[in-house]
């Protein structure tokens, strides 16, 4: 049976195949109790695109994402994936939307009572119901196998790095096939050598899944390599959006401050 | 009455005191604050209430969950209620042979000690036992899961944490605690024949025959089965403390710990609707 999602996916086909943005998030507002935290953010995102969001802490990077994936709810705004809103979907649209994409949390958010296999395995046991055991555990070893973590199948989250955790969280975030790929600063508090392995690995799956991805970040290095464009967020907004040397040519205050002090 | 009125009645003019609420509006205050939190509470556990009902009837069926949920509640929790059942026997026994001695009905003892277990302190001791070990558990378990992020990951998997979390020990604690309570009942009529039996021959089967002499199912079974409410009530505070905690470590504590209050609280009080209930409709 075709989903909300597939017939969004085939409109936006035969309308213009690369002219509907994958993802596009259009004045988006959100507020906690009397803090704003967006106020009225634009961003689109095209398939095998990488869009890195910067800025300071507390500017809403990570809200950004979670607005996106469905965790929170907008005030205003609109999230739209292939064109079709968010707003309004029941629970199991958005889960369809969901399956198409991959989410990598700042802290990995393995499950703690599950090995990292069993991590990998969970969105393939919920969603692949008709795989087989083998097949599955194939799947799980391959997955593990492309971020380098074949070695530890059977280890729990609490006895691996923290880098680690983020490859585990990666491999997990891909065992659906996402066409979409979110990561919350996926290189946050890792070793330079860590950092530079995480953003190769983001690179190599680009090249090879095409994916569309927004990576929040505030490291302008790892952003510079893995993104294609970065924009940068101030005071709940985009105040710049393009390639590092536009960012770099920028005459806006705080950008250069940015970039000075990054 | 605002601050402001109530700073001008009383002639205070100083920046100081302008700026800080007098006594009586510092009470509203707070007055309003707790009954609105109060409700707040109460609607926001409606919603999550019926999240958890919508989850649990509609497809699919986490059943391995609901089977490692059942074996958490009850088989973990059958050796603590066992012992507490099995202290409550002696202590009742005690206690009713000493009170009917006193006015000379002692072959009331069986009747007493059955009833006094099976309609009173089974039910209540049990579900306060599960109250404890599995609400703080579960309130703690599912806090912890919050505030590390792994609810959301749960939900970014398009897999509804209401259908894969809460729903399966909703519905562990309301079958197992039934079974609990049996299993109390049990070891305190054991351990109160045995307390007895130490001081005055009294076979077993004279103690059951005696005790259960005119007793019906009407008597028992709606004693027992209204623990399926109790159960209810600790999985579904536990669960509903645990899945909004936020604030880190300390959120758990307190997640853990108002899971284990407010289900006792709302079990005792929920005992006493129940036992009128009862009453009512099955005497």
């Amino acid at each position: 049976m075709a989903t909300a999602y597939d017939n969004a996916l085939k409109q936006g086909d035969a309308q213009q195949d690369s002219s509907v943005p994958v993802v596009a998030v259009g004045n988006l507002h959100k507020t906690f109790g009397i803090h704003t935290v967006l106020n009225g953010i634009s961003l689109s995102v095209g398939r095998g695109e990488t869009v890195a969001v910067l800025g300071r802490s507390g500017t809403g990077k990570s809200v950004l994402l979670r607005l996106i994936v469905g965790l929170e709810r907008p005030d205003t705004g609109s999230v739209c994936i292939r064109g079709m809103d968010l707003a309004g979907l029941a629970i199991d649209q958005m889960g369809e939307i969901r399956k198409k994409m991959g989410f990598l949390f700042q802290s990995a958010a393995l499950y703690d009572s599950l090995t990292v296999g069993g991590n990998v395995a969970f969105p393939l046991e919920h969603h692949r119901r008709k795989m087989t055991r083998t097949e599955r555990d194939d799947r799980v070893r391959e997955l593990l196998a492309e971020v380098g973590m074949e070695g530890n199948l059977d280890k729990m989250p609490s006895d691996i790095s923290g880098g680690m955790q983020k490859r585990v969280g990666l491999a997990r975030a891909l065992a659906l096939d996402p066409e979409i790929l979110l990561l919350d600063e996926p290189t946050a508090g890792l070793d330079p050598i860590s950092s530079g392995e995480i953003d190769e690995l983001i690179l190599k799956l680009q090249r090879e899944r095409q994916m569309a991805s927004i990576v929040v970040t505030h490291d302008l290095h790892s952003a510079r390599t893995i993104a294609n464009r970065l924009a940068i967020l101030d005071r709940g907004k985009v105040v710049i959006e393009g390639s590092y040397e536009d960012l770099r040519k920028s005459e806006i205050g705080f950008v250069k401050e940015f970039l000075k002090q990054s | 009455m605002s601050d402001n009125d109530f700073t001008g009645f009383a002639g205070i003019s100083s920046p100081l005191t302008d700026r800080q609420p007098g006594p009586v509006s510092s009470i509203a205050s707070s007055a309003v604050g707790v009954f609105t939190g109060f409700l707040d509470w109460f609607g926001n556990l409606g919603l999550f209430s019926w999240q958890v009902l919508k989850a649990a009837v509609t497809p699919p069926y986490e059943w391995s969950e609901l089977i490692r949920q059942l074996d958490e509640v009850g088989s973990k929790s059958l050796p603590l209620v066992a012992m507490a059942g099995g202290a409550i026997g002696v202590v009742i026994s005690l206690e009713a042979r000493y009170s009917l001695t006193r006015f000379g009905a002692k072959s009331m003892f069986p009747a007493t000690l059955v009833y006094s277990v099976i309609q009173v302190m089974g039910p209540v001791i049990t579900g306060l036992v599960v109250s404890g070990r599995v609400g703080a558990g579960m309130g703690a378990e599912l806090a912890s899961m919050k505030v590390t992020e792994q609810i959301d990951a749960i939900e970014a998997s398009a897999v509804n944490p209401y259908r894969l979390l809460a729903a399966p020990r909703i519905l562990a604690c309301i079958l197992m605690l039934p079974l609990l309570t049996v299993a109390t009942d049990g070891c305190a009529l054991m351990t109160g024949w045995f307390a007895q039996a130490m001081v005055e021959p009294l076979s077993f089967s004279q103690f059951i025959s005696s005790g259960f002499k005119g007793a019906t199912f009407n008597g028992f079974l709606p004693q027992t089965f209204k623990t399926a409410v109790y159960g209810l009530i600790i999985g579904l505070i536990a669960c509903f403390q645990g899945m909004r905690t936020r604030g880190g470590a300390a959120g758990v504590g307190r997640a853990a710990t108002n899971s284990v209050v407010l289900a006792s609280l709302f079990l005792i009080l929920a005992d006493v609707v129940l036992v009128k209930f009862i009453l009512v409709f099955f005497n």
